[in-house]
């Protein structure tokens, strides 16, 4: 234990900010593209639900190995090369946008339609609608399951240690290649996942506790 | 009415021809896509038939068909484990028992807060030191057991708080004790509410098991790292791979969506719908 802390703690710490680096870059990369997504699949244009609908179909069901494999290996062969780290954000972002995609689309289909049809009725227009009804209440639904949806991504960068990427997972599996610590080590990546996702969870839960819409 | 006729209304002349042109540049715009993605292919020679060819034998599909095979003892390994253990989470959870309730919170909030393939590192990494070292099946399947009990055990307590609380009071009031109003009146009916959504988890299960790569269990990952070790049809091979996790997950999925609603409609009160009931943190995986 003592020797994590001492002699590995910058290569721990790195890890830690690779880790760091990897979610956050594919959260806000999901949430633009979930955005995106939930917003062709509600448009009126027949193409873009098609698209919306196959899009999310296809990667809520791919294991994320799979599709790693498929970017990081597999796109060199098409002339594709994103490199490593770029590789696995991409194929975490393409999942995580059919999970954002769907996590937005419930919080605006909570909405009712009454309510909008009783804004149609005063006369708000479409973007009125939006920015009145919509957005005000979809943001406050969707908080508890966007924060699940950010502990899904970060629990999902460890799949970095797969293609070689020195993750928070890769550093504890390295420094346990090198010192045989035994559980120990693991158990120091299980506290800071556990950290982080409990952390995000019990922020949620005040959020939407504070923010929360009456039906 | 649906929210598409509330938010749309009926068009008229101009929005028509407004959603006409975006229509044609939408299809254009994905036909552009899609055309991309084939020159690539077309371009790199990865289209060329050799390169498909070995994925057609008879002899690969049958390889294939027994990975698959092995995907699915996984996933039925995997899911022996964590219903089980779920169960008795989920009753430790809802127990009105400190001594009880608080260690299965505990369990369940860990096994949810970290990533599966930490614990099938420390199955393979770990434990092997202290002289625990199981066949490469069960250190794929424990760990994926264990984290699919704590996700399980969240969808049988959602499906017990979603009873109204009369059940319960019902039972006690015809004077039955705890355990029994939860055997006989409120589990077999939150079971009812709750099995679309354990068919629906499933889709978490069978994904996890791709991790079968990591620890070198020959389901279909693995399988598929052999074959192109041997032809190195790597992008050809992974394709077929991906595509059929696709199709045998979309498959699950439908088949939790039709219990769903026959379930729903032979419900007191029909209409509410469990498919989504707590949608795993793993589930991105």
């Amino acid at each position: 234990m003592q020797i994590i802390l001492t002699e590995y703690l910058g290569t721990l710490l790195r890890g830690l900010g690779t880790t760091a680096v990897l979610t956050v870059v594919a959260f806000v990369a999901s949430v633009a593209g979930g955005l995106l997504m939930a917003t062709f699949r509600i448009s009126p244009i027949p193409p873009l639900r098609v698209a919306g609908a196959v899009y999310v179909e296809i990667f809520r069901n791919v294991p994320l190995v799979s599709l790693l494999i498929v970017v990081v290996y597999g796109l060199p062969e098409i002339n594709l090369n994103p490199g490593f780290v770029p590789g696995v954000i991409i194929a975490m972002t393409l999942v995580g946008t059919a999970f954002a995609c769907e996590t937005f689309r419930t919080g605006i289909n909570a909405i009712g339609a009454g309510q909008i049809e009783a804004a149609r009725s005063i006369g708000l227009t479409f973007g009125g609608i939006v920015r009145e009804l919509i957005l005000p209440q979809a943001t406050r639904t969707v908080i508890g399951p966007t924060v699940t949806l950010f502990i899904g991504i970060m629990l999902s960068s460890s799949l970095a240690t797969v293609v070689g990427v020195r993750d928070l997972t890769g550093t504890v599996s390295y420094i346990n290649n090198r010192e045989a610590l035994g559980i120990t080590t693991f158990l120091v990546a299980a506290v800071l996942y556990a950290a982080i996702s409990l952390g995000a969870a019990a922020f949620g839960a005040r959020m939407e506790t504070r923010l929360r819409v009456l039906r | 009415m649906s929210m598409q006729h509330a938010l749309f209304d009926t068009v008229g002349p101009r929005a028509r021809r407004r959603v006409a042109v975006v229509t044609v540049i939408s299809l254009v715009a994905i036909a552009g896509l899609l055309g991309l993605a084939y020159y690539q292919f077309y371009a790199s020679g990865q289209l060329a038939p050799s390169k498909w060819r070995e994925l057609l034998q008879p002899a690969t599909m049958r390889y294939l068909a027994r990975a698959l095979g092995n995907t699915g003892l996984a996933a039925l390994g995997a899911a022996a484990i964590g219903l089980p253990l779920g169960l008795l989470l989920a009753v430790g959870r809802l127990s009105h028992r400190a001594w009880f309730r608080w260690p299965a919170t505990a369990v369940i909030e860990a096994f949810r807060a970290v990533p599966v393939l930490l614990i099938i590192y420390i199955f393979m990494f770990a434990l092997p030191q202290y002289g625990i070292n199981p066949d490469v099946y069960w250190k794929l399947v424990i760990p994926i057991g264990l984290c699919a009990a704590a996700t399980l055990a969240e969808v049988f307590r959602a499906g017990v708080l979603a009873l109204p609380r009369g059940q319960g009071e019902a039972a006690a009031a015809v004077g039955m004790t705890g355990p029994q109003a939860f055997r006989l009146v409120i589990f077999p009916q939150a079971l009812r509410v709750v099995i679309p959504a354990l068919v629906a988890q499933a889709v978490i299960v069978v994904k996890d098991t791709a991790f079968g790569y990591v620890v070198s269990y020959s389901e279909l990952m693995q399988s598929g790292r052999v074959l192109v070790a041997n032809t190195g049809d790597l992008i050809q091979t992974y394709l077929v791979i991906t595509v059929i996790y696709v199709i045998v997950n979309i498959i699950i999925s439908r088949l939790a969506q039709r219990l769903d609603s026959v379930l729903a409609r032979k419900r007191a009160g029909g209409g509410r719908r469990f498919t989504a009931l707590i949608p795993g943190r793993s589930a991105i995986q």
